[in-house]
């Protein structure tokens, strides 16, 4: 049984077809890539799999159960975790309380029975340092660490990612892919919406490349990254994707 | 920062060094400290202050109250009501509707009044909830005023312009007329101290977290596994619940009630958001900084008549403009402190 199975997904907006029949499939464990130009539709594909948005047909089927339904919230708690691609930290509140949060309501645990494991996540994305600082003070490589540590603290199954490596410089952006290898190391299946297609290529083991909406290619990696398709779609974009 | 080096251990528990969650700051002790000599000093003010003064002072503690309360409300959870008159008033009403026809005592009743307020508030959130802002807050008042018509139709309460409680109800709550202002005075204390202590103890638990997270990113709330409108009707039917008990301690203080006086807008919540807005929306320190700065200028000014109205006004429009946290906002950014700590401190041993 895959762990998520998307089925003829779409999503309109008017006549707009930001998602436009969508379907994949993932297996427990396996780490997925999606590529595709700004505006393409990656990050609503996002919100229908983490339920931010209900689409207009299709089924979203997780661990066998249809949880096209269902509500962000209950998502959570079956265990698909998201980090955004803008961060959305709880400015209000330390770094610890913003993963005590994922690690409290995303598991239906008591504060009481959450902190054991909002402190092992926060020290494993190396925010232990930071703990006690409103998440407003922190720095664009905190707040993608802490996007990552709220949503890992959700013990998820499967981890969204959206663009966690964009915005970062190069040494930065090879420490989060560490990080993200140990994760998947731990048995989290990850999708990864990415421009930094290096960074992307060091984890995902298949690759869905999105134009206009529409699924219009996948595959293993390398092989995908080297079609007409996607040499056609990045044709002008800078070259770190071309 | 070394994080590569650290192994992500997911689900074991060896990573986790010892560590301890505190609160408490050196201020917020002394604070604490303070505060309790404040309420032992309070309790006793039946034997050192005179009736007038009892009579005030009670009347400081049903406004401490209710301006904690709409403070959680909007400043805490976005819910800006503009309606909690309606509570107020509902409140006073079951003090006398109890007492009159049923001859549940007094103090009983207040006690009751905070079911009743509970369950009106999760009878009307389902209508009120479907509206956004500045909707909500319109239909917070519509409701309310909903209760005024309603109530002043109830002949047997004296419909339009409303009755006294009458004397042999007062008197059974204690036949000494000081032992039943002291009694009367107690409760309006206890009472503030529970609508304090349960607006406190929430911002402290896991849903005041939820709050906070739903203030800043509702769509990271849900994806975190918090549930958003649950937790909004929550807050609001228990702040309605003690806003109504709080009501009905009001009109025990006062004996007599009508439409008008209950419900209405200027008393309940135009005098309460002024306090809010003057002492510092979105703290716990703020109603009561507010409501000190509210009493002072009544008590000073109230003679003038209308000059009074204006004055206030006025404060309102500079505070606003000069300091959009409050008083007690600009005392807490220069000096960085809280007397009621609420953020979660991790202390590695």
């Amino acid at each position: 049984m895959p762990l998520l199975e998307v089925t003829a997904l779409s999503k309109h907006y008017g006549a707009l077809r930001v998602t436009d029949n969508v379907s994949f499939t993932l297996q427990s464990g396996a780490a997925l890539g999606i590529i595709g130009p700004n505006g393409a539709g990656k990050t609503t594909l996002f919100n229908l799999i983490a339920g931010a948005i209900q689409p207009n047909a299709g089924r979203i089927v997780f661990e066998g159960a249809d949880i096209s339904a269902l509500p962000s919230r209950e998502r959570c708690r079956r265990g698909i975790g998201r980090s955004f691609q803008i961060p959305h930290p709880f400015v209000g509140m330390t770094t610890y309380e913003n993963v005590l949060i994922g690690a409290s309501y995303g598991r239906g645990a008591s504060e009481r029975a959450s902190e054991g494991r909002a402190i092992e996540v926060l020290s494993a994305s190396g925010l232990m340092r930071k703990a006690n600082v409103l998440a407003g003070n922190l720095t664009l490589l905190e707040r993608k660490r802490l996007e990552l540590a709220r949503a890992l603290a959700t013990d998820p199954k499967l981890l969204l990612l959206d663009e966690i490596a964009g915005g970062l410089t190069e040494p930065e952006c090879h420490e989060l892919v560490e990080t993200i290898r140990h994760i998947r190391a731990s048995g989290v299946s990850i999708i990864w919406i990415e421009h930094v297609v290096h960074a992307l290529l060091a984890i995902v083991d298949r690759i869905i490349v999105i134009n206009f909406g529409q699924k219009i290619a996948e595959g293993e990696p390398h092989r995908v990254m080297a079609s007409a398709e996607v040499a056609e779609i990045y044709m002008g974009l800078d070259g770190e994707a071309a | 920062m070394s994080s590569t080096s650290i192994g992500l251990d997911i689900k074991g528990t060896a990573m986790s060094s010892a560590y301890a969650i505190e609160r408490s700051t050196p201020t917020s002790r002394v604070a604490a400290i303070m505060a309790l000599v404040l309420v032992a000093g309070l309790i006793a003010a039946p034997w050192w202050a005179g009736r007038a003064n009892l009579r005030l002072l009670g009347e400081i503690y049903t406004f401490v109250a209710l301006s904690s309360l709409w403070n959680l409300l909007a400043g805490y959870t976005g819910l800006v009501s503009v309606g909690q008159q309606a509570f107020v008033g509902l409140g006073g009403y079951t003090l006398f509707g109890l007492t009159i026809f049923t001859g549940v005592p007094p103090l009983v009743a207040v006690a009751l009044a905070g079911v009743i307020g509970g369950a009106g508030a999760l009878l009307l959130a389902p209508l009120l909830f479907r509206l956004q802002g500045a909707y909500f807050a319109i239909g917070t008042w519509v409701a309310a005023e909903v209760f005024r018509l309603s109530f002043a139709q109830v002949a047997a309460l004296g419909g339009g312009s409303g009755t006294s409680l009458p004397t042999a109800i007062v008197v059974s709550i204690a036949a000494d007329r000081s032992l039943r202002e002291g009694l009367i005075y107690w409760s309006a204390l206890a009472l503030t101290l529970v609508a304090l202590g349960f607006v406190i103890a929430l911002l402290r638990s896991r849903t005041g977290l939820a709050l906070t997270a739903i203030r800043d990113s509702e769509i990271a709330s849900e994806s975190c596994g918090i549930n958003i409108a649950w937790t909004k009707i929550l807050v609001y039917v228990a702040t309605a619940a003690i806003s109504t008990m709080v009501g009905a301690l009001i009109f025990l203080q006062k004996l007599r009630i009508s439409p008008e006086a209950a419900f209405s807008v200027n008393d309940w919540t135009a005098f309460v958001i002024f306090i809010v807005v003057i002492g510092g929306i979105g703290t716990i320190e703020g109603p009561l900084v507010g409501t000190l700065v509210f009493f002072a200028l009544r008590e000073t000014l109230a003679n003038l008549g209308t000059t009074y109205l204006l004055i206030l006004g006025a404060v309102a429009i500079v505070v606003m403009l000069k300091a959009p946290k409050g008083l007690w906002g600009v005392v807490a950014d220069r000096f960085g402190i809280a007397l009621v700590p609420i953020r979660r401190q991790v202390k590695t041993r």
